[in-house]
């Protein structure tokens, strides 16, 4: 089991750098990090000046080991719109979206379980049907598009009809200024994990239902019904368990994704997550963001990549060998 | 979903051509139009061809016949949108076009007019043209890239082939819509026009269908059918060509429909965050963009419809897709 964890993490770090390589030429290409400088200034030292101190009058290869070298380091600069350092600012972006992450995860996770069981259980059901169209619903449907529609329905609808003078849910920040409490905050968090929630649902449950038939149509299973094991023990202690294994698989692999996948979401519900800030850093052209925010989120897809196979493995004694 | 087994069915559809039970004929005639017209004499067998089954297996997903109904509606009505609507679509600001600015859904304007006194409905039906073209083009350029390299090196294997999977690893690693934030965000200072949009999409579409094609390719080379060929002399470009891709056909065009849905919704996605189609042109994500604002004022039916859309096209693509499958599989009950 240690040298097939030891194997994955060697073989993914040529992967990492591969990728470090063309992350950062391609930014140097799309983006120009003296833009603002050059729309403020119309001196010529000035400019020669500042590109000598950021090192861009050197050849790119130069340039990107430079970089990388910095970036191992966590030297990671400076924003050139907030003068802030670039590592800090993350951090707590990073946390930000942590928590998104880990709610929107417990809502799917169990109710993507809970609808995959009782579609598989009671396949062709009118309900099974019913999860059926609302999971191609969910898929086909701009996130962006839902998330303004729970904003106008479940926040200013309520709002205007009961007269209130705070909405319900908040659709801004993490939380007021005012009083910040738990319910303060699971108000402000209600709207986010729900958008994000949605396609994860969407996706997740028909897995589930996939595999829990697949399970279900398994010879030990007619095994222990035969030999007397109620239909709910069959269900949840023989065939749930198993029918578990890829769909947990699945979720680390789409966790992995949604370091750098809450773009939209954070930036519809201004929360000062990762996604947030990747838009804000393009949007001014801060190549000093944009650089490590890549690193770290393919880092991380990596990660969670290698976490999927590991599980696997774990979960599955027949996987480790191969 | 579930229907009578294709036994019962065809029998149904014999006995409805001779007129006993008049029940069954319709549930004929409903699963399959074009059938009901042809009658079969009874006892006798009649060859089918590979595309007839097809087509019988994709008419009995009734969910995909009417996803493709509508979606030739859509396509109608998008093309045809300047003789559909009596409105234009950026009239001039008149004194009578604004005094109807602000209208909610009304006889007149279906779907309301917005701030500047714009008819919505005709608007939908302009930006329908711009992503439906991006949605189809996108599907086309990345389905005939991706089958070309998919094929190459699935069929001759080596570096091509080392190549194209090293590729996709990699592209799995760094978020799809944040390297499109940042090519859109270089598009649009170039204008944002929507073949530029079409290009972008495509470059990160034609992978999957590559993966795809090149995992059919790889199995395919191995079967009795293929050695036949070759031991009979034809070249490589006839085995591809004629006995290949035929065989791929199925899961090429599956994968075709997934990618229209996909670059529809990816289109309106980058053109809400403003880096995708730039106004004056109109598609579906960038009137959402622009009436963002008026989520929670009584102007917000100009949300609902541009969504509403997006919504019934990627969801008729994504029944099409549906249907196809089914159709395609050889073992589909359906």
């Amino acid at each position: 089991m240690l040298t097939f964890v030891a194997r994955r993490i060697v073989f993914s770090i040529p992967v990492l750098l591969i990728a470090s390589v063309l992350v950062f030429f391609f930014v140097r290409e799309t983006t120009d990090p003296l833009a603002r400088l050059r729309a403020g200034t119309k001196d010529p030292t000035t400019l020669v000046r500042e590109k000598h101190r950021l090192g861009l009058d050197k050849p790119l290869p130069t340039q990107y080991t430079h970089w990388l070298k910095d970036f191992v380091q966590l030297k990671w600069g400076t924003s050139f719109v907030t003068n802030r350092s670039v590592a800090a600012d993350m951090k707590s972006r990073f946390w930000n979206t942590v928590q998104l992450i880990f709610w929107g995860i417990l809502l799917s996770g169990i109710t993507a379980i809970a609808i995959g069981v009782y579609s598989a259980a009671r396949q062709y059901s009118a309900l099974d049907y019913t999860f059926t169209g609302l999971s191609f619903v969910g898929l086909s449907m701009p996130p962006f598009w839902f998330a303004l529609m729970a904003i106008q329905f479940l926040v200013f609808a309520p709002k205007n009809w009961l007269h209130l003078q705070n909405p319900i849910f908040y659709s801004v920040g993490i939380h007021s200024a005012a009083n910040a409490g738990a319910v303060d905050y699971a108000r402000h968090l209600a709207l986010p994990v729900l958008v994000l929630s949605v396609q994860l649902i969407a996706g997740w449950s028909r897995y589930q239902r996939a595999s829990m038939l697949d399970v279900m149509s398994a010879d030990y299973i007619r095994t222990a019904r035969a030999k007397g094991v109620s239909r709910r023990a069959v269900l949840f202690k023989h065939a749930l368990r198993n029918a578990l294994i890829p769909l947990v698989t699945v979720m680390a692999i789409d966790i992995g994704a949604l370091f750098g996948g809450l773009i939209i979401t954070e930036t519809i519900f201004a929360w000062p997550g990762m996604g947030q800030f990747f838009v804000t850093a393009i949007t001014n052209g801060d190549t000093n963001v944009i650089l490590p925010w890549l690193m770290v989120v393919a880092t991380f897809i990596i990660g969670f990549n290698l976490f999927a196979d590991v599980l696997y493995g774990a979960l599955d004694p027949r996987i480790r060998m191969a | 979903m579930v229907i009578p087994g294709r036994d019962d069915l065809s029998s149904a559809r014999a006995a409805g051509a001779a007129g006993t039970s008049a029940a069954l004929t319709e549930l004929a005639t409903e699963q399959a139009p074009a059938e009901a017209t042809q009658a079969v004499p009874v006892g006798e067998t009649v060859a089918r061809s590979q595309w007839t089954l097809i087509r019988r297996r994709f008419l009995r997903h009734r969910l995909a016949v009417v996803a493709l109904a509508v979606l030739f509606l859509l396509y109608l009505s998008a093309v045809f949108a300047k003789e559909l609507s009596p409105f234009d679509l950026n009239p001039k600001l008149t004194a009578s076009v604004l005094a109807e600015a602000r209208h909610g859904p009304s006889f007149k304007h279906l779907l309301g007019t917005d701030e500047l006194g714009r008819d919505q409905l005709t608007r939908i039906l302009y930006a329908g043209r711009i992503s439906l073209f991006v949605g189809l083009s996108v599907a086309l350029v990345s389905t005939l890239f991706g089958t070309l390299v998919g094929a190459l090196a699935g069929y001759f294997g080596g570096w091509l082939d080392n190549l194209l999977m090293r590729i996709t690893d990699l592209v799995l690693v760094i978020p799809a819509l944040a390297i499109l934030l940042i090519a859109g965000q270089k598009v649009k200072t170039s204008g944002g026009s929507s073949p530029e949009i079409v290009l972008v999409l495509a470059v990160l579409f034609w992978m999957p269908i590559a993966r795809v094609v090149r995992g059919v390719f790889y199995s395919l080379k191995e079967k009795e059918f293929i050695e036949a060929a070759r031991a009979t002399g034809a070249s490589n470009r006839r085995i591809i060509f004629r006995h290949m891709l035929p065989n791929t056909i199925g899961p090429i065009m599956v994968n075709a429909t997934l990618v229209v849905g996909l670059a529809i919704i990816t289109e309106s996605t980058l053109s809400f965050l403003g880096f995708g189609i730039q106004p004056p042109a109109v598609s579906w994500g960038n009137m959402l963009a622009q009436s963002e604002g008026s989520v929670g004022t009584p102007m917000a039916y100009l949300i609902y419809f541009p969504g509403l859309a997006i919504l019934l096209t990627v969801l008729a693509v994504n029944y099409l897709g549906d249907g196809l499958r089914d159709a395609f599989d050889p073992q589909s009950t359906h």
